[in-house]
């Protein structure tokens, strides 16, 4: 019998993604989200409040899981992220989707890359050329085989998080891994 | 309650998993397990039309048995397959879906959904075709939520039967494909 393990996480952080927190965290938490995703978005805040109450203990890691077929802009917001990234603007593009995500038509995310002093022309060159589209897809395919089945979904050190996004449950389980961290050694990757 | 359960077979054909298939009871059928041929059968995928699954013979065959239609889980699982179709067909596999709902409710499913594969409505006999896989629910009256990998001979390679309420994702899908035989350049 093979015992199912689709909630390790399969992919090491590297330096293609984007990171908040020190290295050395003890608590490493990866979020593979859709920006046009309504639980997404309703995810962001609570994420941004656990990192300023977990301060240097929490390492977080936003990865792109867009579902095309259901979110019709979801595919060009992530690459507008990633062109932001490509500017070193990853996080302010990341709050503004999240934070208008209503408006997520080219025009739209072209009107955000101005608002951060981004070239417009050449960001809506990536966009409309899909340059950081393989991009998106690597962070996609490496979600689906590490056992991601929706968005917003959390890998918490390495485990999926089954329960629920909500403040309270995503602090419960960050916490039991700082104490838990904090008496042993963590696993190499994790 | 349940347990989830997997099995698989090798790449010689052997099975190495003769059932992982197991429940607290004794009441639930048996899932069929790698290495058995998988059962024929005709299901509408529309109100006028119907599909069966010999007509697939040559191409492996995604089987996924949900327990319905709008239920938030089976929603998230089936746009998640919808969106890895490609990932698929890469594979030459097709991908069918097979709930208890009638045609109707799947057709306005898969237009709300946006779907780009075939819904087959198990219910006339209501849960018939689960039932010859070992994967219904009969005392819910509906299907397990479970993931069969069907090889172009129509043997069943890979099986996996989740909690109702998980969305299994598609790793374990990828994985059996990507665990057939190749035969003329392409997975088989």
């Amino acid at each position: 019998m093979i015992e199912q393990a689709s909630s390790i996480f399969a992919l090491e952080i590297t330096g293609q993604d984007h990171i908040q927190g020190p290295e050395n965290a003890e608590v490493t938490l990866v979020e593979y989200g859709d920006f046009e995703c309504p639980h997404c978005a309703a995810a962001f805040p609570i994420v941004e409040k656990l990192r300023h109450q977990q301060g240097e203990n929490l390492r977080f890691v936003y990865r792109h899981f867009p579902l095309s077929e259901s979110h019709p802009n979801a595919q060009n917001a992530a690459e507008a992220a990633e062109a932001a990234g490509a500017k070193d603007l990853f996080w302010p593009m990341h709050q503004l989707l999240f934070e208008n995500q209503t408006a997520l038509a080219i025009p739209d995310l072209v009107g955000y890359a101005e608002q951060l002093g981004v070239d417009a022309g050449w960001f809506k060159e990536t966009l409309v050329k899909h340059l950081f589209a393989k991009r998106v897809r690597e962070d996609f395919i490496g979600g689906v085989r590490s056992g991601v089945n929706g968005t917003p979904t959390f890998f918490i050190n390495g485990i999926r998080h089954d329960g629920s996004a909500s403040f309270a449950a995503l602090t419960n389980a960050v916490s039991e891994q700082v104490n838990s961290t904090a008496k042993k050694p963590r696993k190499a990757g994790s | 309650m349940l347990i989830y359960r997997e099995s698989s077979i090798s790449a010689n054909g052997q099975q190495s998993a003769a059932l992982s298939c197991m429940s607290t009871t004794n009441s639930l059928p048996t899932v069929l397990s790698p290495g058995t041929t998988a059962p024929n059968f005709t299901l509408p995928s529309t109100p006028d039309q119907s599909v069966s699954l010999k007509e697939f013979r040559g191409n492996p065959v995604i089987l996924a048995f949900y327990p319905a239609d709008w239920s938030p889980v089976c929603g998230d699982e089936i746009a998640l397959l919808n969106e890895l179709l490609p990932e698929f067909h890469r594979f030459k596999a097709e991908l069918l879906g097979i709930s208890v709902d009638g045609p109707w409710s799947h057709m306005a499913f898969a237009k709300d959904h946006k779907l780009k594969f075939p819904l087959l409505a198990d219910c006339q006999p209501k849960g018939a075709v689960a039932q010859q896989y070992g994967v219904y629910r009969s005392e819910d009256g509906f299907s397990e939520r479970a993931l069969f990998v069907i090889d172009a001979d129509s043997v069943i390679r890979w099986s996996y039967v989740s909690p109702v309420g998980i969305n299994p994702g598609a790793d374990g899908i990828l994985s059996a494909l990507e665990a057939l035989p190749v035969r003329n350049g392409v997975q088989k």
